[in-house]
């Protein structure tokens, strides 16, 4: 049985007598521990897909079964307990609280499990879920104090304090540079080999390559849905050593000059 | 969800907002202070009250000439001149629950003692005065029914006349004169303090009524009587036959008024504490107001932070916050921003209960229940203006809120 089934999934959007069909039709499964880039062009769907791949939106039409669970038609508050007991979120542009530490961040999830932990546990997996992005260090810094990367992996350690079955992350690295990408690709990596399914929504080929499993949408439909052979992170952007030493050497001869 | 975080979320966005929380508390406070003050009066007036009954005397009746005024004991009530001696003499004689009546004439008067003179009140009343206002000696003798009779030249003075006039000494059997008539000082009241009215009782010179009228007042009729029933349970009875009694000696016709009036010591007293209740009428209408003021800038506050803090409301909801969970979230906040408010408006109660107090000469009063009360109320405001923005909270959806700039 698959994690993720979709059939038939169609969502439409009414603004006045116009409606726009933003998925006509979508049928996909997704397994455990797949890693799966969903790609296409701006317009094409992905958001909307992965709302209701993520439970904060329900479909027009069609069934969604999640973990065996067909969800299409809970509740508000249950949609609630299934983000927090089996999804994890990753944003593109983070959604750290401002002026709260990481590890306060990073706890944020476990204040609304339905058996409430006790604050030693909670902070405990807080921290654990720091160190494991590496960020042990840095467990009492704001978001401000922190460089984009290092935020981004507040974030994901956010998403993983819960334990969570899936991981969906929407242009996790849009608002990052490429090497900082590259950090944060490497870590999507590392979690899925210890077996976490990851839905990530990109729209640059260099990144989709370090998927498992490409699906393209167009116009609310999918139109390709390929496996491949995963490309290392570090190998996604052979080019970018060069493009650094490069800019190091500019600036280097610009700073002789001066 | 986690309840205990609750509070620590509201108390930590309360202090990120310092400016704003304190002013908007604000309002708050002066309700809850209004609350207090309010509270603490009214319960500082009963007590006075209470006192004032219990220290002018058991079972006391009061007849006043004139129809009911406002206040009570009012000066120059005489003005119709309708209490004679002859019928508190009735009033004594012929009601069965009446033990006691002492016919009244007051007079402001210099009295001389050697070199010395002092302006005070000259009171001529009956021999059992004393007892019904329950008035202590501290040394001498309280003039006897004979002396009244004969009109005798003997007074009982207050303490501050014994201070002014002989300077703490024992002023028994010294003579002082009041407009040239010598009086034998023969007895001392013992000390009363201050009463309702704000004068000092122990500025006072006691005489037999007759030798007031005769030689001091030049007036011929009582200014009031005083009286006092046999227990309690006959007051009533009591004021119902001296009326009678008093009508019929006034040849009233049944369709005339009384041309007198006859109060309980509890009800001059509760006159005499009118001013608390309308100084009640006007903190209550105080802290109504800005209460309800108060409130409606707690809400508006409380929407500014609800659109402010869309994003984290978005976030919360997408890891697992249910509608409830954000919906308790902001009505903490808005609960604690009130109690804050209410605290400040304790203080601030406290505060105006003691000066107004202290100028009005009562006992301050601060109980415990206008405490239990201010930090209620001002939870129920909290809970009232503070529920629509939270529950505009809890309503947003998910994506739209993550959305927003
Ligand atoms: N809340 C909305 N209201 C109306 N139309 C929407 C809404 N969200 C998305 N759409 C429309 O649905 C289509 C798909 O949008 P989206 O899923 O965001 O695309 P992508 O993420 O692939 O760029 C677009 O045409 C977009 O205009
Ligand atoms: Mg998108």
């Amino acid at each position: 049985m698959a994690l993720i089934e979709l059939t038939g999934i169609t969502r439409s959007y009414r603004s006045g007598k116009l409606s726009v069909d933003a998925l006509r039709g979508i049928d996909l499964e997704i397994d455990h521990g797949e890693l799966v880039a969903v790609m296409g062009s701006s317009g094409s769907g992905k958001s909307t897909l992965m709302n209701i791949v993520g439970c904060l939106d329900r479909a027009t039409k069609g069934r969604y079964r999640l973990a065996g669970e067909d969800v299409s038609a809970h509740s508000r508050d249950r949609l609630a307990s299934i983000r927090n007991r089996i999804l994890g979120f990753v944003f593109q542009d983070f959604h750290l609280l401002p002026r709260t530490s990481a590890r306060e961040n990073v706890q944020i999830p476990l204040l609304y499990t339905e058996e409430p932990l006790s604050w030693n546990a909670m902070g405990a997996r807080a921290e654990a879920a720091l160190e494991s992005v590496g960020l042990g260090d840095r467990m009492d810094h704001t978001p401000a104090e922190l460089s984009g990367g290092q935020q981004q992996r507040v974030a994901i350690a956010r998403a993983l304090v819960t334990r969570p079955s899936v991981l969906l992350a929407d242009e996790p690295t849009g608002n990052l540079d490429t090497r900082t990408t590259v950090e944060v690709i490497d870590m999507l990596q590392a979690l899925n080999r210890d077996g976490l399914t990851i839905v990530m929504v990109t729209h640059e080929p260099e990144i989709a390559r370090a998927a498992s499993r490409i699906v393209t949408l167009r116009d609310g439909l999918v139109r390709s849905d390929r496996q491949q052979e995963p490309v290392a992170a570090d190998a996604l952007f052979p080019d970018l050593d060069e493009e650094e030493e490069e800019l190091l050497g500019e600036m280097s001869a610009a700073g002789g000059v001066a | 969800m986690k309840w205990s975080a609750l509070p620590l979320l509201a108390a930590r966005d309360l202090r990120r907002h310092l400016l704003r929380t304190v002013l908007t508390a604000l309002g708050i406070m002066i309700g809850i202070g209004a609350v207090i003050t309010m509270v603490g009066l009214g319960q500082g007036a009963r007590a006075e009250v209470e006192e004032q009954v219990n220290r002018l005397g058991q079972n006391v009746v009061l007849v006043f000439p004139g129809a009911q005024q406002l206040g009570g004991v009012s000066i120059g009530a005489g003005s119709r001149n309708t209490l004679t001696v002859e019928s508190a003499h009735a009033i004594r004689d012929e009601i069965p629950e009446v033990i006691a009546a002492s016919p009244e004439v007051r007079s402001q008067r210099q009295i001389v003692y050697g070199n010395r003179n002092w302006h005070t009140r000259v009171y001529g009343q009956s021999h059992d005065y004393l007892q019904i206002r329950q008035w202590p000696l501290e040394s001498g003798e309280m003039f006897t029914e004979e002396h009244v009779a004969n009109g005798s030249l003997v007074a009982v003075i207050g303490r501050t006349i014994v201070q002014e006039l002989f300077e703490g000494s024992d002023p028994i059997g010294e003579t002082i004169r009041v407009r040239g008539v010598p009086l034998t000082v023969i007895g001392v009241l013992a000390e009363k303090g201050m009463s309702l009215m704000g004068s000092v009782q122990d500025d006072i010179v006691l005489v037999p009524y007759s030798t007031a009228f005769q030689r001091i007042s030049g007036r011929s009729h009582a200014m009031a009587y005083n009286i006092q029933v046999y227990d309690e349970r006959s007051m009533e009875v009591a004021q119902a036959r001296i009326t009678d009694l008093l009508r019929e000696r006034h040849r009233l016709g049944p369709d005339q008024e009384n041309d007198f009036t006859v109060q309980t010591q509890q009800e001059v007293a509760e006159a005499a504490t009118e001013t608390s209740r309308v100084m009640t009428f006007l903190l209550a209408s105080i802290a109504a107001i800005s209460l309800f003021v108060g409130g409606v800038g707690i809400m508006n506050v409380m929407l500014v932070s609800v659109s402010e803090r869309t994003r984290e409301i978005g976030l919360r909801l997408s890891v697992g916050a249910r509608g409830r969970d954000v919906l308790s979230q902001f009505l903490v906040e808005s609960v604690a921003l009130c109690l804050i408010g209410g605290i400040g408006g304790i203080l601030v109660g406290l505060f105006a209960t003691e000066m107004i107090a202290r100028s009005a000469g009562w006992p301050a009063h601060f109980s415990t229940d206008a405490m239990i009360l201010a930090v209620s109320v001002s939870g129920a405001v909290g809970l009232f203006f503070g529920f629509y923005p939270a529950w505009k909270a809890s309503r947003l959806d998910p994506i739209e809120a993550l959305r927003r700039e």
